[in-house]
C-alpha cells in the first residue's frame, strides 16, 4: 500500500506579500508626493490633493510594472488605473446623494409618520406632528394603477416585436424608444388636455395613473423585449414542432421562461414613475389627507410630499419632513431595484 | 400508404445516373457496419406511415437552397440524410414538417405527401401535420419552466390533447427514449439537471408523448459525447420498430449504424441537391455515383 502524501492546497496566482507590501509602500509614497506637492506648489483642498495622487500614484505603478514586467504590462496597469478613477468618479455622487439623504432625513423619521396625514398639520408644524400615510398610500395607489393598466399594454407589445415581427415592427420599436424620451411634464399635460379637462372635469389618482403610464408603457415594453430577445429560438421552435400554435407556445412556453424578465420590467418600470412629481401636480393634484378612492378628489404622493415641504415651508422643521420624505422614497426604491436583483439573479442559478 | 409501399424500391432515383460503376470499391469498415443490419423491406410490416415528397424546391428569400428532392421514407424505416454542411439535408428535413416556414423568408415549391395527402395543399392544419411528423433538435432544449414530467406531457398541453391516464403515458415514452430507469425517482426536478445526452432523450420523449407517426431527427447527436449518442442509437432503433424516422447525420459511422436506407445531398455551390438513395449497406459499398463514393470513403467532407 502506498502512500500518498497530500500536498497543501495553494493559490500560486494570487498576488503575493511581497507584491502586496511593494504596491502599498508606492501608494504611501504617492500619499506623500501629493502632501509635498500641496505645502510646495498652489495646489490645495481635497479635489487637489486627489488629483495628484492619483497622478503620482498612477505614474509610480507604471514604473513599478515596467521595471517588474514590460512596456505591455505597464500600459495594463495604466488603463486599470483609469478604469478605477472612472469608477470612483461614478460612485462619488451616488454615495453622495445617499449618505445626504440619510444623514439629513433620519432625523424626520418617526413611528408617527406612518400612521399621520397631514390634513390637520402645516409643514411647519413641529416634525413629531403629521404623517405622509397619504403620500404613501397615494404612491402606491397610482404606481399601482400604472402598472395595472401598463404591464398588458407593454407585454403585449413585447410579444408583438418579438413573438409576431410583423410589418411594424420597426416604426413601433422606433417609437417606443422615443416614448421612453417624452419629458414627463409632456404626459401630464397630455392627459389633462385629452381626459381631465374634456372628460372627468376634476383631478384625481386615478388620472395621475394615466399620466404615469405613459412614462412606463415604453419601459415595461423595452425590458420585457430586451428579455424575451434571450428565450432561446430554439424553445419557439420546440414548441410549434410538439403541435402547438404560436398563441399556445408562448403562453404555455415562452411567458413562463421569461417569468423572471418579466418581474423586473415591472420593478423598473415601477422605477421609473415611482418619483415623478410634474406629471402628478398637473393631474392628481396633491392632498394633504388619506384619499382611498382612486376615482375622486386630489390624491397625494411622495414627490408632491416633499416638494411641497421644501418649497412652502422655510421652517427647520419643514426641511426636516422633506428630507424624512426623501429617505422614505429613496428606501422604497432601493427595495425595488434590490428584488429586481434578486428576482432577476434567481434565474442564473 | 399504397403509395408509399408501391415505390418500395429506394431505386437510384429519377435523377441518379444510370452508368453502372460497379467497380471494385474497396469494402470499408462502414460497409462491413451497414452489412450487419437486416435490411427491413418495406411492405413487409404494416408500421406507421409513410411519407413521400415529389420534387421539393426550397428558398431563403431569392437564395434557392435546395433542388428538386424526390424521396420516400416507407413506413418503418430509418433513412439517414447524409452531406457536407450546407448541402440543404436539415432544410429538407424541415420542409417534411412544415417548420420550414418557420423561418420568415423561406419558400417552397413541390409537395411533401403524408399518408398520401400533400402537408402543404391549402387549408392544411399546420398543427396537425407537426403532431404526425415530430422533431428532434440538434441542440437539447427541454422547456426551461417545467419539470421532466411536464416536459414529456408539454405536447399534450401545447396541442390542447386530453388524455386520461397521463401517468402510463409519461411512464411508456421515458422507457421507450430509454431514459425511465434514469429519472423515475426524480419526474420533479427540473430538465436543465439532466446531462446533455438526458437531456436530448427528454427531448425524444417529449415528441412521442403525442403519438406522432414520423420522428424528424437534425443532427440529434451532435451535441453530445460517444457514450450519450451509443444511448440515443439503441433508442432510435427501439422506436423504428413502431415508427419512421428520418434522421440527418454527420456522422457517416451513426449512419451506417442506425439506417436502413441513406440518402446523399450534396451542393456544387449551387442549390443543394440529392445525388442517390439506396439501401445504406449499398451506400457504403458500391454506391452508384463517383461523388457518393468520393464522400462516403472520405475524400472530401
Amino acid at each position: 500500500m502506498t502512500l500518498i502524501t497530500i500536498p497543501e492546497p495553494q493559490r500560486p496566482w494570487e498576488t503575493t506579500m511581497k507584491q502586496r507590501a511593494s504596491t502599498a509602500s508606492i501608494l504611501v509614497a504617492a500619499a506623500l508626493i501629493s502632501w509635498i506637492l500641496i505645502e510646495v506648489t498652489g495646489l490645495n483642498g481635497k479635489a487637489g490633493y486627489l488629483t495628484s495622487f492619483f497622478l503620482t500614484s498612477t505614474i509610480l505603478i507604471f514604473i513599478q510594472q515596467f521595471r517588474l514586467r514590460d512596456v505591455a504590462a505597464a500600459k495594463d496597469s495604466l488603463l486599470g488605473s483609469f478604469a478605477l478613477l472612472g469608477m470612483v468618479i461614478t460612485v462619488i455622487p451616488i454615495v453622495s446623494i445617499v449618505s445626504t439623504v440619510v444623514i439629513k432625513g433620519y432625523k424626520g423619521i418617526h413611528f408617527g409618520l406612518f400612521i399621520h396625514d397631514m390634513a390637520l398639520n402645516s409643514v411647519n408644524d413641529p416634525i413629531n406632528q403629521g404623517g405622509l400615510l397619504h403620500a404613501l398610500v397615494g404612491t402606491v395607489i397610482m404606481v399601482g394603477g400604472a402598472l395595472i393598466i401598463s404591464f398588458p399594454i407593454g407585454a403585449l407589445t413585447a410579444l408583438y416585436l418579438t413573438e409576431i415581427r410583423g410589418r411594424l415592427s420597426r416604426p413601433i420599436k422606433f417609437l417606443v424608444q422615443a416614448m421612453s424620451g417624452v419629458p414627463s411634464i409632456v404626459a401630464g399635460l397630455f392627459i389633462l388636455s385629452s381626459l381631465v379637462y374634456p372628460v372627468t372635469k376634476s383631478l384625481s389618482g386615478l388620472m395621475g395613473s394615466f399620466a404615469l403610464s405613459i412614462l412606463m408603457i415604453p419601459t415595461i415594453a423595452r425590458t420585457a423585449e430586451e428579455m424575451l430577445r434571450l428565450i432561446p429560438h430554439e424553445l419557439r421552435e420546440a414548441g410549434v414542432a410538439l403541435g402547438g400554435t404560436q398563441w399556445r407556445t408562448v403562453a404555455g412556453v415562452i411567458l413562463p421562461a421569461a417569468k423572471s424578465g418579466l418581474v423586473t420590467a415591472i420593478i423598473l418600470g415601477m422605477a421609473r414613475i415611482i418619483g415623478e412629481t410634474a406629471p402628478l401636480l398637473l393631474v392628481s393634484g396633491g392632498g394633504d389627507s388619506l384619499n382611498l378612492n382612486p376615482t375622486s378628489g386630489a390624491m397625494g404622493s411622495l414627490p408632491y410630499y416633499i416638494w411641497k415641504a421644501f418649497l412652502t415651508g422655510g421652517t427647520d422643521e419643514a426641511f426636516a419632513r422633506a428630507w424624512g420624505g426623501l429617505l422614505v422614497l429613496l428606501a422604497f426604491i432601493f427595495i425595488l431595484f434590490g428584488s429586481a436583483r434578486f428576482i432577476s439573479g434567481r434565474k442564473v442559478n | 400508404m399504397t403509395n408509399s409501399n408501391e415505390t418500395i424500391e429506394p431505386s437510384p432515383n429519377d435523377k441518379a445516373p444510370e452508368k453502372k460503376m460497379q467497380t471494385q470499391v474497396t469494402p470499408s469498415s462502414l460497409a462491413n457496419v451497414a452489412g450487419n443490419r437486416e435490411l427491413r423491406v418495406p411492405g413487409t410490416e404494416m408500421l406507421g406511415i409513410g411519407l413521400e415528397t415529389r420534387g421539393v424546391h426550397a428558398w431563403f428569400g431569392k437564395k434557392h437552397v435546395l433542388s428538386d428532392v424526390s424521396l420516400d421514407f416507407a413506413a418503418g424505416t430509418v433513412t439517414a440524410l447524409i452531406g457536407p454542411s450546407g448541402c440543404g439535408k436539415s432544410t429538407f428535413l424541415r420542409t417534411l414538417n412544415r417548420m420550414h416556414e418557420f423561418i420568415p423568408t423561406a419558400a417552397l415549391a413541390g409537395q411533401v405527401l403524408l399518408d398520401g395527402r400533400d402537408i402543404y395543399a391549402p387549408g392544411t392544419d399546420v398543427t396537425k401535420i407537426r403532431l404526425n411528423v415530430g422533431m428532434v433538435f440538434q441542440k437539447p432544449n427541454p422547456f426551461p419552466s417545467m419539470t421532466i414530467g411536464q416536459n414529456v406531457l408539454s405536447g399534450l398541453k401545447l396541442a390542447q390533447i386530453k388524455r386520461g391516464n397521463t401517468d402510463d403515458l409519461l411512464e411508456s415514452c421515458l422507457e421507450r427514449a430509454g431514459l425511465w430507469s434514469e429519472v423515475k425517482d426524480r419526474l420533479n426536478e427540473h430538465g436543465g439537471a439532466l446531462s446533455g445526452g438526458q437531456q436530448q432523450r427528454l427531448c425524444i420523449a417529449r415528441s412521442l408523448a403525442v403519438e406522432p407517426q414520423v420522428l424528424l431527427m437534425d443532427e440529434p447527436c451532435s451535441a453530445l459525447d460517444p457514450g450519450s449518442t451509443f444511448r440515443i442509437e439503441q433508442t432510435i432503433s427501439e422506436l423504428a420498430k413502431t415508427m419512421t424516422i428520418v434522421i440527418v447525420t454527420h456522422n457517416m459511422q451513426q449512419a451506417a449504424r442506425v439506417s436502413d436506407y441513406t440518402a446523399f445531398f450534396l451542393s456544387d455551390g449551387g442549390p443543394g441537391m440529392m445525388v442517390e438513395v439506396a439501401p445504406t449497406s449499398k451506400i457504403f459499398s458500391s454506391p452508384v455515383d463517383k461523388r457518393t463514393e468520393d464522400y462516403v470513403t472520405g475524400r472530401f467532407g
